[in-house]
């Protein structure tokens, strides 16, 4: 058995990380369990030649596909949505696309303002300072003066435009709609130790050059240099309870498949929105028969992706290709409520650069664009480097049979029941990404793109895994409180993805990591009473 | 038979259908996908995808009776619309290994006006753009939702 830590903490991605390196401060004895591998800058696909078939295999954001000894496999059968992650230090942020919006301030009142789902019990405004600090310690590179948000104010330059942000620029301004150049957390100057972004343009699956900010070069440095430990290839199995019904620690099996018991004073879960109901779930006992922390009922349900809709199209002079960070520019312009659409709520566009040559050939290959024979190379110039596309990130809402749940047969390398995934796509949902594909097409046409091609939802694209184990003031209707606290186990904190309310239409990661803070924060200013 | 090597006859056939998916071309300068070292390439990148291919090869040679090489020239066109109208995921996957080998291949880079090196540590260049594209937005009045 190990020495009792302080805290000990599940999961080492952008929710661990933060809130590690936030509590270091405090000297108390802190512990993060991960069950992955630290990953070297050498190790990432742009290094090599065989850099974008990587992105099929162990670099691929499937984990059923990439199949590392790291990874759990996730059965997403039943959704039109699959699963994507990174299992390692870091976590998700080592394959994420480093587009950094906030929500909004109305997202966290979507019951007050609009009269769905319903209202956070944290704000916009409380959360201010906490986006400030994570936008320092992550590194965001963006421009003050967006008239879609409140005011902010990102440490470095812009990404660059571009061809294609020009275009889209010109398109947008043509429109008279919303566009800016978005917050990004890829370095554009030298940063805290980070070498700025060279437009190598394969951020998804690793930055070799540390421009991207995943939380293994941002927070986890600065974390273990304050103290926290950090032991990786440690895959938790449950988390244990004593006989006064609090977390007494984690059961996990080490490196070499040993399983260890890590007794703790208090458990922080930052497993992710299917991670963390699966960790939940898979930890039952007499006390508590349907999984810890579930007294509600809910620890799995409302599972929110966005359906992202995408669409393209083909412009007749060659652009960026994949040169250059390839999401660089947002649009909010149909981001608020608008009563006289079809659908309450709405999305953000974002706007990406075009595709790499393999990329290129093997989806308009799919897409029947690309022929087979003498036509294929004729076809083919004149596709390479001439797209663009914008996708629209939907709000999802939460809907209690869209869930996580235990598979009653696969399991992990290690025996331990994986997640099944349940998900049909909502009517709000599907309006509202109907509505975007057709602006989509507006923007592409005011562009001059012709051979228009749309995926909508991306099958690929279940990146933001939210709202499975919902934050609120009821516990009947809610599995943590206002500030992280499981209802029903009182030393047990969540802070990942799994506690939100409702989706927004943004990429989370910017407020999955403020929120992660404010609770660290929140667990610092009650150290005396934590428990009551 | 997973992980073990294709057969001759399995190999024959797929370095065939390498050819007719993409032939060589002295318009452009440019070798097939059953180029030997293209070929050679796509032989040993076969990893996680080997099931899949020889599924689809498998289905390949039932539909040209036997083998799909040794079909006349004239009969491959019909078997290829069957077989790409039939094929489903394991011809999608067969695709994606040839065209992963062939767009990375030196002299089909170089055609066209690529460097054969991988991104880093070059890096390329994005011109900055025109940020005053940007003017009109900026004078736009804030419009987020306030909530009291
Ligand atoms: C391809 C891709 C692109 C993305 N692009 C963007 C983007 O542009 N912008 C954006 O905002 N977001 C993006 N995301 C999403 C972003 O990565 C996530 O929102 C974010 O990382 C979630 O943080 P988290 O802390 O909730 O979980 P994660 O970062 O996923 O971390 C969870 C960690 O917990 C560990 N873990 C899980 N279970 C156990 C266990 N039982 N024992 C031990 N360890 C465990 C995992 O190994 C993992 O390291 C993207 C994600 C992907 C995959
Ligand atoms: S484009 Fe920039 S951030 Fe992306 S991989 Fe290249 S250097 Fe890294």
């Amino acid at each position: 058995m190990h020495d009792k830590v302080d805290v000990l903490i599940i999961g080492s991605g952008a929710s661990g990380a933060a809130v590690a390196w936030s509590l270091a401060e405090t000297r108390m004895r802190i512990l993060c369990l991960e069950q992955g591998d630290w990953i070297k800058p050498t190790d990432y696909p742009s290094n090599g030649r065989d850099w974008e078939a990587r992105f099929f295999s162990d670099f691929a954001t499937s984990p059923n596909r990439r199949a590392r000894p790291t990874d759990y496999p996730i059965n997403d059968d039943n959704s039109p949505i699959k699963v994507v992650n990174f299992n390692g230090v870091g976590g998700s942020t080592i394959l994420y696309t480093a587009h950094f919006p906030r929500l909004h301030p109305s997202d966290f009142r979507v019951r007050t303002l609009d009269g769905v789902a319903d209202d956070w019990p944290v704000d916009y405004e409380t959360l201010e300072p906490f986006f400030a600090e994570n936008d320092r310690m992550m590194g965001v590179s963006g421009l003050a003066g967006d008239p879609a948000y409140p005011p902010k104010q990102p440490p470095m330059p812009p990404l660059p435009l571009g061809k294609s942000g020009t275009r889209f620029a010109k398109a947008m301004n043509k429109l008279g709609w919303h566009w800016w150049p978005s917050d990004s957390t890829i370095a554009t100057t030298d940063y805290e130790g980070r070498a700025r972004c060279i437009n190598l343009g394969h951020c998804t699956p690793g930055c070799a050059q540390g421009a991207k900010a995943s939380t293994d070069i941002t927070y986890w440095p600065q974390a273990i240099r304050a103290g926290v430990e950090l032991r990786t290839r440690s895959r938790v199995r449950e988390i244990t309870t004593d006989e006064h019904g609090m977390a007494s620690g984690a059961i996990y099996y080490d490196a070499d498949g040993v399983e260890q018991f890590q007794p703790a004073e208090v458990v922080i879960v930052a497993c992710n929105g299917v991670g963390t109901p699966r960790l939940l779930l898979n930890s039952t006992s007499g006390r508590f028969p349907n999984g810890l922390a579930n007294a509600s009922g809910l620890v799995g349900k409302n599972l929110m992706f966005h359906p992202y809709a995408n669409v393209y199209g083909y412009v007749d002079e060659p652009l960026d290709g994949n040169h250059g960070p390839p999401l660089c520019l947002w649009s909010q312009e149909f981001y608020e409520t608008d009563r006289t659409r079809d659908f309450v709520r709405g999305y953000t566009f974002q706007f990406g650069r075009g595709y790499a040559a393999i990329l290129e050939a093997i989806n308009s290959t799919a897409a029947g664009r690309l022929p087979w024979g003498e036509e294929h190379h004729r076809i083919y110039r004149q596709l390479l480097n001439h797209r663009i596309g914008l996708s629209a990130i939907c709000e999802d809402l939460p809907e209690e049979h869209n869930r996580v749940t235990l598979d009653p047969q696969l399991k992990d390398s290690h025996g331990i029941p994986a997640p099944k995934i349940d998900y049909t796509l909502g009517a709000n949902s599907r309006r509202m990404m109907e509505h975007g594909i057709a602006r989509a097409k507006e923007v592409l046409a005011a562009a001059g793109a012709g051979n228009i091609g749309t995926e909508a939802p991306i099958l690929n694209g279940g990146w933001h895994l939210l709202g499975t184990a919902r934050m609120g003031d009821d516990p009947e209707r809610s599995v943590v409180n206002g500030w992280g606290r499981s209802h029903d186990v009182k030393n047990l904190f969540i802070v990942d993805g799994s506690i939100w309310v409702t989706s927004g239409g943004v990429n989370p990661t910017s407020t999955i990591q403020a929120l992660a803070l404010y609770i660290a924060d929140s667990i610092k200013q009650r150290l005396a009473n934590l428990f009551d | 038979m997973p992980d073990e090597p294709l057969t001759p006859a399995e190999t024959r056939d797929l370095r065939c259908l390498a050819a007719a998916i993409i032939p060589a071309s002295a318009y452009y300068g440019v070798p097939g996908a059953d180029d030997d070292l293209i070929f050679g390439d796509i032989l040993k990148s076969l990893g996680r995808d080997r099931d899949d291919v020889r599924t689809a090869l498998t289905h390949l040679a039932t539909l040209s009776g036997g083998s799909f090489t040794d079909l006349p020239p004239d009969r491959r066109a019909g078997v290829i619309a069957t077989f790409r109208a039939q094929g489903a995921t394991p011809l999608a996957i067969l695709t994606r290994v040839v065209l992963l080998c062939y767009y990375r291949d030196d002299r089909v880079m170089r055609s066209l006006n690529m460097e054969p090196r991988p991104p880093f540590p070059k890096g390329h260049v994005v011109e900055q753009g025109d940020w005053s594209l940007l003017d009109p937005v900026r004078a736009r009045a804030p419009f987020y939702r306030r909530v009291s």
